[in-house]
């Protein structure tokens, strides 16, 4: 499972980067929603794996998944969505105004 | 009765003055002259006390831990010279708060005037009454801030705005020195209180740091006090208007340096570097800038020079550094701000009644005002240092201190400059008056001149009638209040003193007598003189070595900027990444080769649906970046991943994160079409064969390197730190679900920064769709038109249908979050996509006019309970942020648990739904707008 999971985040790291070298601004966006999916899930898996232990407390379970990383985690996805919406709305303001999605803000030759 | 009051009741009265020139233009001029007798009322209780020779010292430590050492304390400390500044900041305020009254015209704002004016004179006030010298520069900056804003009052003019940015750029530069001096000074004494500084003056003068701290020092109060080189930001500052001019060169901002050359002056004083560097500042200045003040056209820049010659005499008096000396700098410092006050506002009336400050053209005026102009020759015989007026005194007793060097070699210079600044002072106190008042009326005056309103002229016969008192009988008047400021200058004994008109024949009398005749030569032949200044006008601009100074410093910077910004994105994350991999690489190569990358902690067995998963992530993932000139279907891919990922926060016990992320996944997916809308629908083949692959290869090597990373990592044991967590929730928290417990309770306090952030983002957008005009596409990829059809019956009825029980349901997620899986964010999320869906089914229109809330007042209703939960913690006397929770019994529905933590959460719920819409309504209604649809107007 460790395999799995550290495969899935640089598959998604990786997609982030090649997305996040392109030239157009929608691009770039995706490229930033991966890596903030493969931060996401970096940070979960800091607190090691666990399977069906949610950290909620009953009576007769001991053994807990780590919350810590969750609740940082919890916030980082909504926040990331303001940025990304901050970005594409960014991204809108500059093809208002340049007539291009040039990530450079101009055209090229 | 607590001293600090003085000093705050300015500020809090600044508000208060703001908030009620709202209700008329009087308003604000009454309620400051009300908040400064309110100050002086807090005062009264102190003043016995100081005079029979009390040192009143309170402090509050207001973070206890740091109670030793690091001297943070808020503390304040009224003694003679305290009680001497604020009597000034405080008497001359309330002349400088009338007179303001009938100066600014119909057009000024007087709310902002006076608020401004009340900062302004608070943090004098706190400088006056700081023992804490930390706290002292905190007021010091605060009179900068506030004095660039009383500068710049008439904000449109460029001069105005050119002025405040050179006193602020200069007295800012100056108050960065004196952080550092007085840190040094602090380190060296063990102490930042003024008490004990004041009492280490041997200690200070032999430690090794002596020097580079009294350097940094001065370069603070030379700045401040305007002293040679620094002068030249003083003459630019007269583009406030008069009133400010008048309180801020007379009796405070440049006050404030030789105010802090006196409270320092046990301290530092007594040494060579003091007097060298002490007496050569004060002496150039006060040479320079008189002999420039008589070739100035303008009455408010002969003003000007003068104070800053004037602060040089009395810099000059603390660097002679005898009792006698300092007992004289402080004598001055009254009688300068007595005189000075008066003089900018007679120069402010003549403005007022004739329109024009230049002498080349004012004459005459005797004839119009004599009133004024009996008073301005009052407090111009005063400047000019004639017998029986106050400035005489002083200016005597600095004659006196001036020979008490003379013995030594090159002894003779100080008196011979000082009678020469004298001849300068007299000639352009003559030009003052003569100039202006008498000789023919010019036919050039842009206004009929006649007498000012009764009331401006008020504060002027005061201060003059104070400068006749002192100088006839300084005994009666000034000599208590200057024996007690002298005698905390000194901090001991005041020398023996003799405050007369009438000394008998000695050199300084003479000296006196030098500079009055020769100052009238001066002024006689002053038309040759004019005509040689103009020639030499150029060598002595420090304004222009100021903004050469500055252009140097912008271009130095933009060169930085050039050289670092590549101006283009690609280029900058391209460097970016190849930096970071070499970073990784490095920590790679440093490892040696018995170092295995797997650790020996026992990793879980794969199953084969988990299998399925990864591989249709990785495999969307790949093909977002393989197809992503096709944006509609790398969309579709990126959701697939999105919602991959949701499943792989329930595989691994994270089902708050799971929802969190199914929520989010909807609107971001929402968002991303609706911007989609707007943008090509593909990208161009822009990069080639070549650049695409060095792309690949870099993305392949930062992949590779996560997944060892996060290999290396999961294969290893580790510590965690959420036992506490998982053992307080229940008992502390009062909740089950520890991540909701740790968001809205332990960790409340970063909850609170990440809403704001939310909110702020949502508001950023909100801004920059405002005016944004796009036309958006009329047909989709392949080149077919949009459907008609824009908002189906089928789908529009189901979706009115389902918004009560998604409502529902995002309510009970919100309710039970505290305990089982879900919260504030989540539920927040599911209002939002359920409102959404209304949105798409309904059109943007038709549902936004049926949607009551004003979008962003939700995210401030959200913030402010959340604020208000936190802050309802002090009142039980808890630190920010603490919970409570009880369980109550509710008849049907049994057991409930009420915990002070979901009014938090209903905060974060709140912040949540209203960011979220704003993002997307907003988004949505860019192409009515682009339409010229008038739909804004009708939503609130």
């Amino acid at each position: 499972m460790e395999l799995l999971i550290s495969l899935i985040i640089g598959v998604l790291t990786a997609s982030g980067v090649y997305l996040s070298l392109r030239g157009r601004t929608f691009p770039v966006v995706l490229g930033l929603t991966f890596l903030s999916y493969a931060v996401n899930l970096f940070l979960l898996v800091m607190g090691r794996l666990t399977i069906g232990n949610p950290p909620i407390i009953a009576a007769d379970i001991t053994r807990y998944a780590d919350p810590l990383p969750q609740a940082l985690v919890l916030t980082a996805i909504v926040i990331s969505f303001g940025m990304t919406a901050f970005v594409i709305v960014l991204a809108l303001k500059a093809f208002s105004e340049m007539g291009n999605d040039q990530v450079d803000g101009k055209h090229k030759p | 009765m607590n001293l600090s009051l003085i000093a705050l009741t300015p500020f809090l009265g600044a508000a208060f003055v703001a908030a009620i020139s709202r209700r008329g233009r009087l308003h604000a001029a009454w309620g400051a002259g009300l908040v400064t007798l309110i100050a002086l009322a807090f005062l009264f209780p102190f003043i016995a006390g100081v005079f029979s020779g009390q040192v009143v010292v309170q402090s509050v430590s207001w973070i206890p831990q740091l109670e030793s050492g690091l001297g943070l304390d808020f503390a304040f400390r009224l003694d003679g010279l305290g009680l001497l500044f604020v009597l000034l900041i405080l008497c001359i305020g309330l002349l400088i708060i009338l007179y303001a009254r009938y100066y600014l015209s119909e057009r000024d704002d007087m709310g902002r005037f006076y608020a401004y004016l009340l900062m302004f004179m608070g943090s004098m006030l706190g400088i006056a009454t700081s023992e804490n010298i930390i706290q002292l520069l905190i007021f010091w900056e605060l009179t900068s801030l506030s004095s660039f804003l009383l500068i710049s009052y008439w904000q449109t003019r460029h001069e105005s705005r050119m002025g405040a940015r050179m006193a602020l750029a200069v007295t800012g530069g100056g108050g960065l020195a004196l952080l550092g001096g007085f840190i040094l000074l602090g380190e060296i004494v063990g102490s930042y209180n003024l008490t004990d500084i004041l009492a280490s003056g041997d200690l200070i003068r032999a430690h090794d740091l002596y020097l580079p701290m009294l350097i940094l020092v001065l370069l603070g109060a030379f700045t401040k006090s305007a002293q040679f080189p620094f002068h030249f930001w003083l003459p630019n500052a007269m583009a406030a208007p008069t009133p400010v001019s008048a309180y801020l060169h007379s009796a405070t901002m440049v006050k404030a340096g030789v105010f802090l050359l006196a409270r320092l002056f046990p301290a530092l004083s007594g040494t060579s570097a003091w007097f060298w560097l002490v007496c050569i500042t004060g002496l150039a200045t006060l040479v320079i800038a008189a002999y420039i003040a008589m070739f100035k056209h303008d009455l408010k820049g002969l003003l000007a020079y003068s104070t800053i010659s004037h602060l040089g005499l009395i810099t000059l008096l603390f660097g002679i550094g005898t009792p006698m000396a300092a007992l004289a700098g402080t004598f001055h410092i009254i009688n300068h701000a007595i005189f000075k006050a008066s003089l900018f506002m007679a120069a402010g009336i003549i403005h007022h009644e004739t329109g024009t400050r230049d002498m080349r053209i004012l004459s005459g005026l005797w004839k119009y005002m004599p009133h004024t102009g009996l008073l301005a020759m009052v407090a111009a015989a005063s400047m000019a240092g004639v017998p029986l007026f106050n400035g005489f005194l002083s200016k005597e007793m600095f004659f006196a201190e001036t020979l008490s060097v003379a013995d030594q070699s090159w002894g003779w210079v100080l008196p011979a400059a000082a009678t020469l600044a004298g001849i300068f002072a007299v000639a352009y106190s003559l030009r003052f008056i003569h100039n202006v008042f008498f000789g023919e009326i010019s036919p050039d005056l842009p206004k009929q001149p006649h007498e000012p309103p009764r009331w401006m002229k008020v504060p002027i016969e005061i201060l003059v009638t104070l400068c006749l008192l002192v100088g006839i009988f300084p005994a009666f008047t000034v000599e208590p209040i200057l024996a007690v400021a002298a005698s905390s200058v000194l901090q001991g004994p005041v020398p023996d003193h003799d405050l007369a008109i009438w000394h008998g024949f000695n050199t300084a009398l003479y000296m006196s007598i030098t500079a009055l005749v020769g100052g009238v030569i001066f002024y006689l032949i002053r038309r040759p003189l004019f005509a040689l200044q103009e020639r030499l006008d150029k060598w002595l601009s420090f304004k222009a070595l100021y903004e050469l100074l500055l252009a140097k410093l912008f271009y130095l910077a933009n060169a930085a900027v050039r050289f670092l910004d590549k101006q283009s994105l690609q280029r900058m994350v391209l460097i970016f990444m190849l930096f970071i991999l070499a970073l990784g690489l490095s920590g790679l190569s440093g490892m040696d080769a018995s170092y295995s990358l797997t650790g020996g902690r026992a990793t879980l067995p794969m199953d084969g649906i988990s299998l399925l998963v990864a591989l249709v992530i990785m495999i969307a993932a790949v093909a977002t970046a393989v197809m992503h000139r096709q944006r509609l279907v790398s969309l579709i891919l990126l959701g697939t991943v999105g919602l991959g990922v949701s499943l792989v926060f329930v595989k691994f016990s994270a089902p708050d994160l799971a929802l969190t992320q199914l929520s989010v996944e909807v609107v971001t997916i929402v968002l991303m079409l609706l911007a989609l809308y707007f943008l090509p629908q593909e990208s161009p083949n822009e990069s080639g064969g070549w650049l695409r692959s060095r792309d690949a290869i870099i993305a392949s090597a930062a992949g590779g390197g996560v997944a060892l990373l996060v290999w290396a990592v999961l294969t290893r044991p580790y510590e965690t730190i959420a036992d506490y967590f998982l053992e307080n929730s229940l008992p502390a928290g009062g909740g089950t679900n520890v991540v909701n417990v740790i968001l809205v309770d332990f960790r409340g306090y970063d909850t609170l920064g990440e809403i704001t952030v939310l909110g702020l983002a949502g508001l950023g957008i909100y801004a920059m769709l405002e005016q944004l005009k796009l036309a958006g596409s009329s047909h989709d990829g392949q080149g077919r038109a949009w459907d008609t059809d824009m908002h189906p019956v089928i789908m529009a009825s189901f979706a009115r249908l389902l918004l009560p029980l998604a409502l529902l349901v995002s309510l009970f997620i919100l309710l039970r979050g505290h305990n089982l899986p879900g919260g504030g964010f989540i539920a927040g999320l599911i209002t939002a996509v359920a409102l959404v869906m209304q949105y798409l089914a309904n059109g943007v229109v038709w549902t936004q006019e049926r949607i009551p809330f004003n979008l962003q007042a939700l995210i401030g209703y959200g913030l402010l309970i959340a604020t208000v939960t936190g802050l309802a913690s002090w009142l039980f006397g808890h630190p920010f942020l603490t919970s409570t929770f009880s369980h109550i019994h509710w008849p049907v529905i049994g057991e409930f648990e009420l915990a002070s933590a979901m009014a938090f959460d209903l905060g974060v719920y709140l912040v949540v739904v209203g960011a979220t819409l704003l993002i997307l309504v907003y988004l949505g209604l860019v192409h009515h707008q682009s339409h010229q649809m008038k739909v804004r107007k009708r939503i609130r």
